[in-house]
């Protein structure tokens, strides 16, 4: 064990990989956060469409969810990495064609979690809320959606640890992220047990803490707690 | 064939570049090597699950501290970076023949075994437990009084009702893990994704590439869903309406 070469690179690791400050752009959170951000966007359509009456809007959704949940995230990330710069006939950065194909592989994760999230509403909410004059948009609005949302936190806080760690296949396509920061110190360095030992325990602090932060707010958010006095 | 989409950008299709020899050979090959990494990776997996999801419940405090370190270690890292760590890494802390032999014997495939049954071990075994513990207490205690042992109450009569009441989230997992087994072309294991990837890199039809690779993963992924969606009406518990929890993440 070299703890020299950890030290010496850590700077680079956390400042690059991580947070993406520095010159090659990049960094898993500045990748994973707007990911989550645009995906839960993504996810409310795509859940809402889910549970929509007419048939053209209800399909198109159920096939989309079903069809990003069936293939490998390595195929969407290649998916766009080919398509994109293809359909604006230009090169597009990596961090760019990342982040759209995140943001549109998470949202069809979230959909389904938002989806959960409305059924788990009491019919009764939108009798009341029907019976009270609301249209359909004011119902969700002010009345079906914050009850979800309230309801799906704990899940959204674990998609996120989810994209969290997915964001390491950004590198495959070449992106600055932890995982490439490590693959580039490892090379140069030739230490590859220090490096991925290092950025193993930097993803695990990350998540582990977010996942105790999710399991708190699970046991605080849920409705069988008791009313603080 | 020359397409002028709509977008406005025009694509040569060429479908043939999939069965042209010798491609459609490496889609085929690709195919049983997916097939081949996720069975062996999956076997180990649900072994290291059953052993350690069941010990996360024993009454026995060390044991319990060894299995949620493991699982909580493991499963919170990228499989990615758990696959470079054992191709890239692990071996160097070995002597050079340790390296030759695994070399000589692929290690490539073994690293990719090792490193995804672990990984997928850590997430199958939070499922187990979610379903060891959905199982009342009063089962445990009423095994117990009849005169079996810890290990006998388990062997009989928690885990063959946890595995019945596991059998939708552990499906789940086993997707995943075969969806996974594509990041075993990072370290150079010729499973299906590499072979679309060395098509599209050959010939430049990407899309045509892609396109083999997507409808291939598809159909396994919803063959598999469908086949366990009927055993899973079958295995169910007749009364038992309750749900094992869902690995979490």
């Amino acid at each position: 064990m070299d703890w020299a070469v950890i030290i010496s690179n850590a700077k680079f690791i956390l400042l690059q990989g991580l947070v993406g400050i520095g010159r090659f752009g990049g960094g898993t959170l500045a990748l994973a956060i707007p990911a989550i951000l645009l995906g839960f966007g993504v996810g409310i359509t795509l859940g809402l469409s889910r549970l929509a009456q007419r048939s053209w809007i209800h399909y198109p959704a159920a096939i989309y969810i079903e069809f990003i949940r069936g293939i490998p995230l390595v195929m969407v990330i290649f998916w766009f990495w080919f398509l994109v710069p293809v359909i604006l006939h230009r090169p597009v950065p990596e961090y760019w064609i990342a982040l759209s194909a995140f943001v549109m592989f998470e949202g069809a994760y979230i959909g389904e979690i938002v989806r959960a999230g409305i059924q788990s509403v009491p019919r009764g909410q939108v009798d009341a809320a029907t019976s009270s004059g609301l249209n359909y948009g004011q119902m969700m609005w002010h009345i079906i959606l914050p009850q979800a949302v309230r309801n799906i936190i704990p899940s959204l806080v674990t998609q996120f640890i989810v994209l969290f760690k997915d964001t390491s296949l950004a590198s495959i396509i070449g992106m600055m992220d932890l995982t490439k920061a490590a693959q580039t110190v490892s090379q140069r360095e030739l230490r590859p047990f220090e490096m991925y030992l290092f950025i193993a325990v930097v993803y695990w602090v990350c998540t582990y803490s977010m996942s105790r932060f999710s399991q708190w707010l699970e046991v605080r958010m849920s409705p069988e707690r008791k009313p603080a006095l | 064939m020359s397409v002028y989409g709509f977008l406005g950008f025009s694509y040569d299709f060429r479908w043939s570049v999939l069965w042209t020899p010798p491609h459609g050979t490496w889609l085929i090959d690709g195919l049983l090597m997916t097939l081949r990494l996720s069975a062996l990776s999956w076997i180990i997996a649900v072994l290291l699950g059953i052993l350690f999801g069941a010990l996360r419940t024993v009454p026995f405090r060390p044991l319990r501290i060894l299995a949620t370190a493991y699982v909580e270690f493991f499963r919170n890292v990228p499989l990615l970076v758990w696959l470079f760590f054992w191709y890239f890494g692990v071996p160097e802390i070995f002597p050079e023949s340790v390296r030759q032999w695994l070399n000589r014997h692929g290690a490539e495939f073994l690293c990719a075994v090792a490193g995804i049954s672990i990984y997928h071990g850590a997430r199958i075994s939070e499922v187990i437990r979610a379903g060891i513990q959905s199982i009342p207490k009063t089962q445990l205690e009423a095994g117990l009084s009849t005169g079996l042992s810890v290990t006998q109450t388990y062997r009989l009569i928690i885990i063959p009702i946890a595995l019945r009441l596991i059998v939708p989230p552990v499906t789940n997992e086993s997707l995943n893990l075969l969806k996974n087994t594509s990041l075993a072309m990072t370290i150079g294991v010729a499973e299906l994704t590499f072979a679309t990837r060395q098509i599209e890199t050959y010939t430049a039809k990407a899309f045509e590439a892609f396109t083999a690779g997507t409808l291939i993963y598809l159909a396994l992924c919803l063959g598999i869903a469908y086949v366990m969606n009927r055993v899973e009406r079958k295995f169910a518990i007749p009364g038992l309406i309750v749900r094992a929890g869902r690995a979490e993440h």
